[in-house]
């Protein structure tokens, strides 16, 4: 019996060496190893053995099963390897084709500019205030101190619709209406809109555009808050070096007016093209509220004061972006809007 | 206004500032210099020559040799080719090696055979605007004063060796309009004392009054009318100096007298008007307003038809000259013209300026009416024109102004203490430091010591100044705006924040744009075919609101609606080849109820959506998706979700004009006083896709308004489920006209608390089903809260479901 298994084993190491894949691997295990299998039918025959030689035979028939399991398990984990080995090759992909990327709008970049514009005044404890587009002549004129017979008000120069209402000119109304409302009260706040003025549409003038407007008013607002607050503001879009040059000017509703330059943001302040080498760039109109306009406001310019300051979006952002033609910002060609996707 | 920095020197001392520091000096006072511009544009080495003699060129019929003195001693032989070239002339001559504007350099040279050293040149050459020129001056060469110097360098005779500072001046600075005007804002900007000419007149025999007469029938319009008479005048070309001036200035030289006028108007800011006086029909000038219908030729030989708010000079019989804005043809100044009378007005400015618009008739003189002239120098400007008129065209003045003085004018006196100044501007300014700079402006003032109050007498020349405040710019600019401290605001912390709708549109934008689309601004005019496009979104009643004078057709209306623009700005992008379109607008539309306004439109907030072309582009991994209604639909749900709004919000088959009548809904809004339509979903319809060159485009448009008011952002945590749910799907075939909703609505009208969700997941139509009929699958899950539910109460709820819908809606299900 002894001789039997012996030969099992070598009969059967022979024939594993044999094999080349796993369906023959798993055949050859039946073969020897399964319930009807060489192995079992031999061992089936320790049963007509004395005491004495059943172990040594026991013993040789473990023997001679783990020496064919040990080859099958070799053999099946080659076969793994291999089949593994070969998926992955299988599976091998051009990771430079492009993804799927997840849709990407843009906000529009006048408001993308607007609001960065608003976060800023809401971080510096400002309300927005909103109004109508259309208006009527007391709000956007008579009560900014612009008069009937004023200069600035040519019918020429404004869309009228009546001859009292019309596409208002500024977002200063609002101030007027916010004056109204508050009732004496403290205001800090910011009038962002669409504002409407009669030009010929070129590179640098639209007929529609966005103006951002602020006013302060309460007791003892002094020039010099309007100064810090243009600094800071200035600083907060454009940077920590940013400084701000205030410039003598008019404008009806302040006394005194001034425009603002802010430090070149192309070149800072080394003079460019953009700048035209003087290093400054005018971005805002301001000034001290007119008493006058504080009174029809239903304050006592006695009592309180207060500071105004305006500025076009479209500006900021043609200078902001390097936009050559201000007339991009209403056609809303796709390829001048997906531009603006980014953070 | 142009200010030559040689002229301006003779009123006040520009040691020291050359034109470019004196613009940035006056800029940054408040008189913003808009450019800097050096009238040599390059000459070098031309003087005034004399031409001796000129023959004709032996070999050229249009040229000519002419012997020219330089008072060199030597005699120069040019050749040259322009017609007015003549023995006897004062020319400009560059000899070889000159220079000429463009970097043109003069060389000797041949031409055809005949030696030339030099070139006789014109005034273009010279770089003269020679637009100002007579037209002789102008086609051939520059022919000077006979009395002009031979030898002399042509930049002194020209006075082209000059500055000239363009003014950009706003409304309020009308006083710098003169040479007066500016050296005085000079003078507070540096100090520095103005000479103001003091004019001398020579009065000949006879008294002005024995020849002329003034009255004012007008007093409102015309507070001050005065006049000369000046005999036997020479009318002729004014001397180079003062041509120089108005050239300098932008102005035409035209004769003696009229230059004059224009010299002392530059001056002192006072527009003058010369008459001759025998073609006055009496010496009686009366200032009246016109009659309806009357006329008059102005000076530019235009015909006006008059209305009775103008203002006219009559000569006692009809009008001689509007007021203020020009002077007519029938008394203007000619060659012939031996007597005048010299006219020096105040007007009133908003009467100038009516008439001037009305008539589009602007001129030297209207542009400083309108801004209010200084009453206080019609005399002395009266009396410096005379005197030059004396000097420079022989005239005679006869003694004595002939003037009317409607009303006085004074000047304001103004109050502002000095704690107000500091106060107001946030600085430290001393008492001493606020009187230089009244004094530097020239105001006078009465200092009250003990309370520091300033009463300030303003000159008249500077009559925007009415208030504290206006005195308190003063201060401010000429102490310097970078001299005033930043501070930041005292007084109580506010809180800033967005508003409801605010903070709403801003998470709609990044919503929507998260999802892929792009935000679009339109403009808010457009053309009448527009607005009529989408009556459903404007609403019963309601009309578009006109402009009263459009730039054009296509933008005379105001948008009612936004989804019009948008289809504008996809057809705009689609010729440009971007076909798919993905994109939204938040912004106002417009209506009125009135057909005339007599009080504010409706704006109302809209969000519009349009999607056109490929939701997903083709890619090597998988094909290109086109937009259906359910992308546009979705889009709204999402927004509507966002919002807190789902259970508010449902969808009802709807036909509004130019939709797609099968493919279109309408948004209905459960609001506290009902339900409420606030838009649509849909797609466009196909005539109007294919007039718009559109392919399959679906939109969205709806009200804001209502959901600013219904949005809630609370987040209600509920807690996660601890009983297993139990899904039952069903699949029923039932008539094509029954809406997929109607279904889910009976599912939870049935089976009420314990239901948890309910989704459509198939929808089918085939032959096997029968015409008109279709196949809708829809998955239910069922849940207690807080317990788990046995089979059996499923089963009979489930029931109930499937056999309330074979019930409702004949439908038969699907084993």
């Amino acid at each position: 019996m002894k001789e039997r298994l012996e030969a099992l084993r070598v009969e059967a190491l022979q024939e594993l060496q044999q094999v080349d894949n796993p369906q023959q691997l798993n055949d050859l295990r039946v073969k020897y190893l399964g319930k009807k299998g060489a192995l079992t039918e031999i061992l089936r025959g320790m049963g007509g053995l004395s005491a004495e030689e059943r172990p040594v035979i026991g013993q040789v028939g473990n023997e001679v099963r783990a020496a064919i399991e040990g080859v099958i398990d070799e053999k099946q984990n080659a076969f793994l390897a291999a089949e593994t080995e070969n998926r992955l090759r299988a599976e091998t992909i051009d990771v430079t084709l492009p993804g799927k990327a997840l849709p990407t709008g843009a906000v529009h970049p006048l408001n993308k500019v607007a609001q960065e514009i608003e976060d800023v005044f809401v971080g510096l404890g400002y309300s927005i205030a909103e109004g109508p587009e259309v208006e009527t002549d007391y709000f956007n004129f008579e009560a900014l101190n612009l008069p009937k017979n004023h200069p600035a008000r040519d019918m020429q120069d404004s869309f009228y619709i009546t001859e009292d209402i019309l596409m208002r000119t500024h977002t200063s109304p609002v101030q007027v209406r916010t004056m109204q409302q508050m009732n004496g009260k403290p205001i800090k706040v910011i009038c962002p809109g669409k504002v409407y003025r009669r030009d010929d549409d070129d590179a640098t003038h639209s007929f529609m555009f966005n103006q951002i407007e602020g006013l302060v008013v309460g007791p003892n607002i002094r020039m010099s808050d309007l100064k810090g607050t243009l600094l800071q503001f200035v600083q907060q879009m454009y940077g920590e070096q940013a400084q701000i040059r205030l410039r003598p000017s008019f404008f009806p509703f302040t006394e005194p007016s001034a425009e603002v330059d802010v430090t070149c943001v192309q070149c800072g302040g080394h003079g460019c093209r953009m700048c035209k080498q003087t290093g400054w760039l005018e971005i805002l109109g301001c000034g001290m509220v007119h008493p006058r306009v504080l009174e029809m406001g239903g304050y006592d310019p006695k009592e309180v004061s207060g500071f105004a300051f305006g500025m076009g979006v479209e500006r900021i952002a043609l200078l902001k972006y390097g936009i050559d033609d201000i007339r991009h910002f209403y056609t809303n060609d796709q390829r001048f809007l997906s531009q603006f996707a980014r953070m | 206004m142009k200010v030559s920095y040689q002229w301006l020197n003779e009123y006040i001392d520009l040691t020291g500032y050359t034109g470019e520091e004196l613009a940035e000096k006056m800029t940054r006072g408040g008189i913003e210099i808009d450019g800097v511009e050096s009238l040599n544009k390059g000459v070098s080495g031309v003087v005034v020559g004399y031409v001796k003699s000129r023959e004709k060129h032996p070999d050229a019929d249009k040229l000519s040799v002419c012997k020219i003195d330089v008072g060199t001693g030597e005699e120069l032989q040019i050749v040259c080719g322009a017609k007015n070239v003549d023995a006897g002339q004062k020319v400009p001559v560059a000899m070889i090696g000159a220079k000429l504007p463009g970097d043109f350099a003069i060389k000797r040279a041949k031409l055809r055979g005949v030696e030339s050293q030099g070139m006789i040149c014109s005034a273009k050459e010279l770089g003269i605007n020679d637009k100002l020129l007579p037209k002789e001056q102008q086609e051939g060469i520059l022919v000077l004063p006979e009395s002009t110097p031979v030898g002399t360098p042509i930049g002194e005779v020209l006075g082209i060796n000059d500055e000239v500072l363009e003014l950009d001046l706003t409304p309020n600075r009308s006083d710098c309009l003169s040479m007066l005007g500016v050296a005085y804002e000079i003078g507070a900007l540096t100090g520095r004392e103005v000479r103001v000419p003091e004019p001398a007149v020579n009065h000949a025999a006879d008294r002005a009054d024995s020849h002329i007469a003034v009255s004012i029938s007008a007093k409102e319009q015309c507070s001050h009318y005065s006049a000369r008479y000046i005999k036997g005048v020479k009318i002729g070309t004014s001397p180079q100096w003062l041509q120089n001036r108005l050239i300098a200035a932008g102005i035409r030289p035209i004769s003696n007298v009229v230059d004059v006028t224009n010299f002392v108007m530059l001056e002192y800011g006072q527009p003058l008007h010369a008459f001759d006086a025998d073609a006055l029909a009496t010496g009686r000038i009366d200032v009246r307003l016109a009659s309806q219908g009357e006329t008059i030729v102005t000076l530019d030989g235009q015909e006006r038809t008059l209305e009775p708010h103008m203002l006219v000079i009559t000569d006692g019989e009809k009008p001689v000259a509007l007021a203020g804005v020009m002077g007519g043809a029938n008394s203007e100044v000619n060659d012939n013209t031996v007597n005048i009378l010299l006219e020096s007005a105040k007007f009133d400015g908003g009467t100038v300026r009516k008439t001037s618009r009305q008539l589009g008739l602007r001129s030297e003189s209207s542009v400083r009416f309108e801004k209010e002239v200084d009453p206080a120098r019609v005399i002395p400007a009266l009396n410096r024109a005379a005197a030059l008129i004396a000097e420079l065209a022989d005239g005679l003045v006869t003694e004595g102004i002939v003037e009317v003085v409607a009303a006085e004018a004074k000047p304001a006196v103004v109050e502002v203490t000095l704690d107000k100044i500091n106060g107001y501007l946030g600085t430290e300014l001393s008492r001493l430091e606020v009187q230089t700079i009244f004094d530097r402006l020239h105001f006078g003032y009465r200092l009250s010591e003990e309370n520091n109050l300033f009463s300030v007498t303003v000159p008249t020349r500077r009559g925007d100044i009415t208030r504290d405040v206006d005195l308190i710019e003063e201060v401010a600019r000429l102490f310097g705006y970078d001299n005033i401290p930043t501070t930041p605001i005292h007084g109580d912390v506010t809180p800033g924040a967005l508003t409801k709708p605010q903070a709403i549109r801003r998470e709609l934008r990044r919503r929507l744009t998260d999802s892929g689309l792009h935000e679009v601004i339109t403009y808010s005019f457009t053309g009448p075919a527009r607005t009529n496009l989408f009556p459903d979104l404007t609403g019963k009643d309601l009309k578009p609101v006109k402009l009263a004078m459009p730039m054009s057709e296509e933008r005379s209306v105001l948008r009612t609606t936004l989804i019009a623009q948008l289809i504008e700005t996809a057809t705009y992008n689609r010729n440009r080849k971007n076909e798919s379109s993905a994109i939204f607008e938040i912004g106002s539309v417009f209506h009125t109820e009135e057909e005339q306004l007599t009080r504010l439109p409706q704006e109302k907030q809209r969000l519009a959506v349009l999607l056109t072309g490929n939701r997903v582009d083709a890619q090597w991994n998988r094909k290109a998706v086109a937009v259906d209604f359910y992308d546009a639909k979705g889009v709204l749900e999402t927004v509507v979700d966002v919002l807190g709004l789902s259970a508010k919000v449902r969808f009802e088959s709807a036909q509004p004009a130019n939709f797609h009548p099968g493919r279109t809904a309408a948004v209905i809004v459960d609001t506290a006083h009902g339900p409420q339509t606030i838009g649509f979903v849909g797609q466009l319809h196909p005539t109007l896709q294919h007039e718009s060159d559109l392919a399959d485009t679906y939109v969205v448009e709806i009200e804001l308004g209502v959901l600013y008011d219904l949005a809630n952002s609370d987040i209600e945590y509920k807690a996660l489920p601890r009983y297993p749910a139990m899904q039952r799907d069903i699949a029923v075939v039932l008539d094509q006209a029954v809406p997929a909703a109607r279904l889910t609505d009976v599912a939870w009208a049935i089976a009420g608390e314990l239901l948890e969700s309910v989704r459509v997941f198939d929808v089918f139509t085939g032959e096997k089903l029968g015409a008109g009929k279709k196949s809708v699958a829809v998955s239910l899950v069922y849940r207690h809260a807080d317990r788990t539910l046995t089979d059996e109460e499923v089963t009979e709820l489930h029931g109930k479901v499937v056999a309330e819908l074979e019930q409702s809606f004949e439908a038969e299900l699907r084993k």
